[in-house]
């Protein structure tokens, strides 16, 4: 057995949880007779192998580290919010509107008012839950997944009944947005193969770094810490569970409503009709669960899951593999991940530092 | 369409739209009474509707009527099976539960349609031949009025739903196996010093939410959708999570709020046969059974509160 410190140990554990997802993706290949080389290797030659692929898979990226800080800062204040996808939503349609709507307006202005009122928009959303839940104890969880389907016939409606038609092409897709109101960046997406990325990375970034400043940093991220630790010692120390719970709902969804901003401003340019919950909301909850919580380990998941997910298209049509293949993959990861407890028996720790994993 | 026929096109649609929630929500109740948190209901009526789609369409020119009753058995064992990834993960290996459950959520789907995919060489299955059909309570439906509302031709597994409802309660509390189970969920410590086996009684608190998810997944299958594909379950599994929370983690409740969802389900779907509902802008009745649960929530259940050690690893000290 291998002796190795704390931190070594969570690394070799963690790169391990990922090689054993890679291999339960080969064992299902194998069984029904596709070549694992072969479909690993499109893979990853498709996500990274050209400036077309990076970028995507970068543009990929950006609506998760969104949603996955959303899921984070609500699970650390002891929340699970399961609304990711409605608050993203209406983040994305907010964004878009208020985009159509002033095609006038002169860009350093549109591009902040939509991004901001995207946000609140999220903010709004997550904070009925948040103060539900402050105001009359209800369960979180129980609200979020009502709110979703809310947000999403309400998007629907929202958009075919109340927008104006000027701003529609048909009843399913809204008009692209004008240059104004874009996060897409001229030099960024030449640079990168004609690829959809846009300035949303940056915004991602430095959202990586707020989360990490706010929660480690500053009294609002120790009371949310603090309340999700523990409620009663919370409110012993005097702070306020009813304010942290509706504060950290409020981040929570503004998050995930940015989540949908870039989506919208950045990968598609418009809105179009949904007809189920949105998928950032739902990879979101996953790459906050691989990375941990913490500001680094959402950005790389957010990183890992969008190769995985960009290059699995690149494998379907390279190799002719089924693209689900790599969502058993991400879901196998997460698993290892969550056994983690297991793993880590391979491994001793050096006596010095004695660390409860759990 | 006078009174008698619409309501009991309403009840008939209430019961179809409930049945799965009851089965998967009855899951729930066991496995977060025995204090493992499971929010991979989705997951597992994902594989319980794909396996019964596919025995289904297999064997159903040799079995014949039976054959969805078979399927829903088929479809219970595959959940159960698929459950015990999350049961191994929480109770042996001290998962996280939410993301052991996540995990659950995460993989049913692509492995069903990679399956599907790999099997019949398509996205989505056929559609199955040999359905439910329906049931007359014999006595029962001759009943004026009543019997023809109630009775006349209802689907058969929502009674097999309500019977399962009644005798999961009578286990859950008025046995002693059931007082066991709930004690995992409080205080496993407590239980383990006299004598509860909690490891054992946390299996089969998972391991029965597989069975009667699958059950569910199958159910909403074979009597809903007639075919497998990745749009099949989208949710289900988390009305059925809020089923459970909402009827406070006990049987009897949990099957009301499937009710309760089940009816305001069909109400917005059937609305537009209804009169009075007919002029009422469709998105209201798209969005109402969502506002009016959150509204009924908020105003006459308030706090609901889970077992006291739900979610919690149990580890047990040497």
């Amino acid at each position: 057995m291998l002796k190795v410190t704390p931190r070594i140990k969570k690394f070799l554990v963690l790169t391990i949880s990922i090689l054993a997802g890679f291999l339960v993706g080969a064992v299902i290949m194998l069984i029904w007779s596709y070549n694992p080389f072969e479909a690993y290797s499109s893979m990853f030659s498709s996500a990274l192998g050209n400036m077309n692929g990076i970028g995507e898979t970068i543009r990929e990226a950006t609506p998760l580290i969104f949603t996955a800080i959303g899921f984070a800062v609500a699970s650390s204040a002891g929340f699970f919010n399961i609304g990711l996808p409605g608050q993203a939503q209406a983040g994305w349609l907010t964004s878009i509107w208020i985009v159509l709507a002033n095609p006038n307006m002169p860009k350093f202005l549109l591009l902040p008012l939509a991004t901001i009122a995207g946000a609140v928009a999220g903010a709004f959303v997550a904070g009925i839950a948040g103060w539900l839940r402050a105001q009359f104890g209800t369960n979180e969880v129980i609200t979020t997944i009502m709110l979703n389907y809310i947000v999403l016939y309400s998007c629907q409606y929202l958009m075919q009944q109340v927008m104006p038609g000027g701003l529609r092409i048909d009843t399913d897709t809204t008009k692209t947005i004008s240059q104004n109101g874009s996060l897409k960046i001229s030099w960024l997406t030449s640079m990168f193969g004609e690829s959809r990325i846009n300035a949303g990375i940056f915004l991602a970034l430095v959202a990586v770094v707020a989360y990490w400043y706010l929660m480690k940093k500053t009294t609002i991220g120790f009371e949310i810490r603090s309340v999700g630790a523990n409620p009663y010692a919370g409110r012993y120390a005097g702070m306020s569970t009813k304010k942290n719970i509706v504060l950290s709902m409020l981040l929570s969804g503004g998050f995930a409503g940015l989540g949908g901003v870039v989506q919208g401003l950045g990968t598609y340019q418009n809105y179009f009709n949904q007809t189920t919950s949105l998928d950032i909301g739902w990879d979101g909850l996953s790459v906050a669960l691989l990375g941990g919580g913490t500001a680094i380990g959402i950005l790389l998941a957010a990183i890992l899951f969008s190769i995985l997910k960009i290059g699995g298209l690149g494998m379907q049509t390279i190799a002719g593999i089924p693209y689900e293949i790599v969502s058993i993959v991400i879901a196998a990861i997460i698993f290892f991940v969550a056994i983690q407890y297991v793993i880590g028996l391979l491994f001793k720790t050096k006596p010095q530092t004695v660390v409860d994993e759990n | 369409m006078d009174l008698v026929a619409i309501l009991s096109l309403l009840v008939s649609s209430t019961i179809v739209y409930s049945t799965p929630l009851i089965f998967t929500s009855l899951g729930g109740v066991y496995s977060e009474n025995s204090g493992i948190t499971n929010i991979g209901l989705e997951g597992i009526m994902t594989m319980g509707a794909f396996s019964s789609i596919m025995f289904n369409l297999t064997f159903a020119s040799s079995l014949g009527k039976i054959t969805p009753w078979i399927g829903l058995i088929v479809g219970g064992i595959v959940g159960l099976i698929f459950s015990l990834l999350h049961a191994v993960a929480t109770i042996n290996f001290h998962a996280d539960h939410v993301i052991s459950g996540t995990v659950l959520n995460l993989m049913a789907p692509p492995l069903a349609v990679f399956l599907v995919k790999a099997i019949y060489d398509k996205g989505q299955t056929e559609n199955i031949s040999q359905s439910f059909g329906y049931f007359n309570f014999p006595g029962l439906a001759d009943i004026p009025v009543i019997g023809q509302i109630l009775f006349q031709n209802t689907f058969a597994p929502a009674w097999v739903a309500i019977i399962v409802t009644i005798i999961l309660w009578w286990i859950l509390y008025k046995t002693r196996f059931g007082l066991r189970l709930r004690s995992c969920g409080e205080n496993p410590q407590a239980a383990d010093t006299v004598g509860v086996n909690v490891y054992g009684m946390r299996y089969v608190g998972v391991l029965t939410s597989g069975l009667l998810g699958g059950i569910g997944g199958a159910v909403f299958a074979e009597a809903i959708s007639g075919n497998f594909s990745i749009s099949t379950i989208v949710g289900q599994g988390f009305m059925a999570l809020a089923a459970m929370i909402f009827g406070k983690w006990n049987p009897l409740g949990a099957m009301l709020a499937s009710l309760f969802f089940g009816f305001a389900q069909s109400i917005s779907i059937i609305g537009n046969q209804l009169p009075l509902f007919n002029h009422i802008p469709s998105v209201y009745m798209q969005i109402a059974p969502y506002a009016i649960t959150i509204i009924i929530l908020v105003l006459f259940f308030g706090k609901s509160v889970a077992p006291a050690a739900d979610g919690q690893n149990y580890i047990k000290s040497k």
